[in-house]
């Protein structure tokens, strides 16, 4: 409709959305690039200009290569278990001889992603624990000796217990998420392809898939976004450690700003994470379909 | 009858899936009724007694005060990024104006934007607009990051109401107002309420800024407050257990009496088709 004033109205009920997005999303990305321009602390006054001093110190610091590759290795497996997994199961649970079963699992399988990253975290630290946790005493009932085992002590195993709490926790999600999307695939492409006598498998890879593209990928960007992002994870379960074993891009910029006070290092290391999420997000958008009139 | 035994196969998996799943929240329940010293000794079995007195200890040890500081933080957000994005979804849905695209890319390009990587400014602004250690700016700051996706779902369901219901009342001499809080409001309940649950869940759940932008112990919400219990170096670990039951007793509760509310809103922005 094009009414007298009609812009007039608009920008009224836009501005204060606007000026919250404004102020609390976009400016806090321009002071963090400005930010990471000057040696301060938050405990102390003194601020100097370094220019891009701390760009040249993210390329040479072992721990960022730790943090990367921890965020590589969440991406991963998040990827391989919320995704494909996740696919496989919500493919299985839309079969026809499952409908039955199907909201009794699916509800099973989504209740732990309404829980905090702390419970999960805290709970799963429990478990992991070898003097009061559950983990080793089942493995030793399946004859390992557990001697070794600390999965959250030893740096080699920490930062794939963490991914798998994670991975408990969001599995259900995604495949709830995945459930939802096969349902508007039509039955009859499946009923005639069963004719022609694809079997599960084929009609999985040929038609589910298939007709799922757009879903899939929005998904896995959103999925890789988060790994980049992981913070409240580690945070709880291992706060890096042992030693910086399983820290991430986000806990190591908690760390170098909140905890050695160096706020300008940290700014760039946000400034990085803004990067690589920022182009993950430009992907993402591009799945949207923001037709806007 | 080979077909048979694979069906069989199939649904033992699920259900040995769905076992896993439920292990470590039956775990977590259990425990939470035990003494320490039935948990270090017999993990598995009942509670000898149950010990309501863990939930009430909890409560006492600071959970009470955190469960407070969550639902009137969280209360805060979700209805100040909720009512945001219902004004906001109005003009780029339903107005022609010819600056719209600049807009909607603003308002959705904000989806693209990490907290982590807005936190150490916000750190610092917070601290100088009077932001820090703040409820209001706790609601603020996780409000401001709800926005963007709530526009985005509450926009799509705007374009779906029929434009002729705003024209004709145009017509019988409505003001946009009147249209926006009689017409499009009430038809958008099942969107607002979806909404809605989206963010109560993000928020309630929100750890990195309340870590950040709160000081005082009396301020903090269940997310920190269970880090702080339990990193204290005697950790009472049953009522640790209690504590964590009582922070995800509110979403499950929610989730159980909404649930299709709950999953539309969930699966808005992961869904095309």
């Amino acid at each position: 409709m094009n009414r007298k004033g009609s812009k007039k109205t608009a920008f009224i009920y836009l501005a204060p959305a606007m000026a919250v997005i404004l102020v609390f999303l976009y400016l806090p990305i321009i002071l963090n690039f400005m930010n990471s321009l000057y040696k301060w602390g938050a405990m102390s006054t003194e601020v100097t200009f370094v220019g891009g001093k701390y760009y040249q110190q993210l390329l040479e610091d072992e721990t960022i290569r730790v943090a990367l590759k921890n965020n590589l290795v969440f991406a991963v497996v998040s990827v391989a278990c919320q995704i494909g997994l996740s696919l496989v199961i919500a493919a299985v649970l839309e079969s026809r001889f499952l409908r039955k079963w199907q909201s009794v699992l699916r509800t099973i399988y989504f209740i732990p992603s309404l829980l905090m990253v702390t419970v999960t975290g805290i709970a799963f630290k429990m478990l992991y624990s070898p003097s009061i946790g559950l983990i080793n005493p089942f493995l030793e009932k399946l004859g390992i000796d557990t001697s070794g085992i600390d999965i959250l002590g030893n740096a080699g195993s920490a930062i794939f217990g963490v991914a798998a709490a994670s991975q408990w926790q969001y599995i259900g999600y995604t495949v709830v998420l995945f459930i939802v999307a096969m349902q508007s695939i039509s039955e009859d492409i499946y009923e005639a392809a069963e004719i022609d006598g694809a079997d599960a498998i084929q009609r999985f890879f040929r038609i589910t898939v298939p007709m799922m593209k757009d879903t899939i990928m929005i998904n896995m960007i959103i999925v890789v976004t988060g790994a980049v992002r992981v913070y409240d994870e580690v945070y709880v379960m291992t706060n890096g450690g042992p030693g910086r074993a399983t820290q991430t891009l986000a806990t190591y910029l908690y760390q170098v700003g909140f905890k050695n006070d160096q706020m300008g290092y940290a700014s760039a290391i946000a400034f990085f994470v803004f990067i690589v999420t920022f182009i993950l997000g430009l992907f993402q958008m591009k799945g949207y379909d923001l037709g806007d009139d | 009858m080979a077909k048979k035994i694979g069906h069989g196969l199939i649904i033992a998996v699920l259900i040995l899936f769905a076992v896993i799943i439920f292990l470590p929240l039956i775990w977590m329940v259990l425990t939470g009724f035990k003494t320490n010293k039935e948990l270090f000794l017999e993990p598995w079995k009942l509670p000898e007694v149950w010990q309501w007195r863990n939930y009430l200890d909890a409560w006492n040890a600071g959970i009470g005060t955190f469960f407070k500081n969550s639902v009137i933080i969280t209360l805060g957000s979700t209805v100040f990024s909720t009512l945001l994005a219902c004004f906001a979804a109005y003009p780029i849905s339903r107005i022609k104006f010819t600056t719209k695209k600049l807009w909607v890319i603003i308002i959705l390009g904000g989806l693209m934007l990490a907290p982590q990587s807005a936190v150490i400014s916000l750190f610092k602004m917070a601290k100088v607009i009077g932001l820090y250690d703040s409820y209001l700016g706790m609601m603020i700051i996780t409000g401001a990051f709800r926005i963007p996706f709530a526009t985005f779902l509450i926009m799509t369901f705007y374009k779906d109401i029929s434009v002729s219901l705003d024209e004709s009342a145009f017509i019988d001499g409505a003001k946009t107002r009147q249209v926006f809080w009689k017409i499009i409001m009430p038809l958008s309940k099942p969107i607002i309420a979806s909404c809605a649950i989206v963010s109560f869940r993000a928020v309630w759940n929100e750890l990195m800024f309340a870590n950040v932008l709160l000081e005082s112990t009396a301020k903090k919400t269940i997310p920190v407050g269970l880090v702080n219990l339990q990193g204290t170096t005697t950790t009472n670990w049953t009522m640790l257990m209690s504590g964590m039951v009582i922070a995800s007793v509110p979403l499950i509760i929610i989730f159980l009496i909404l649930q299709k509310q709950f999953i539309r809103g969930l699966t808005a922005g992961g869904v095309k088709g």
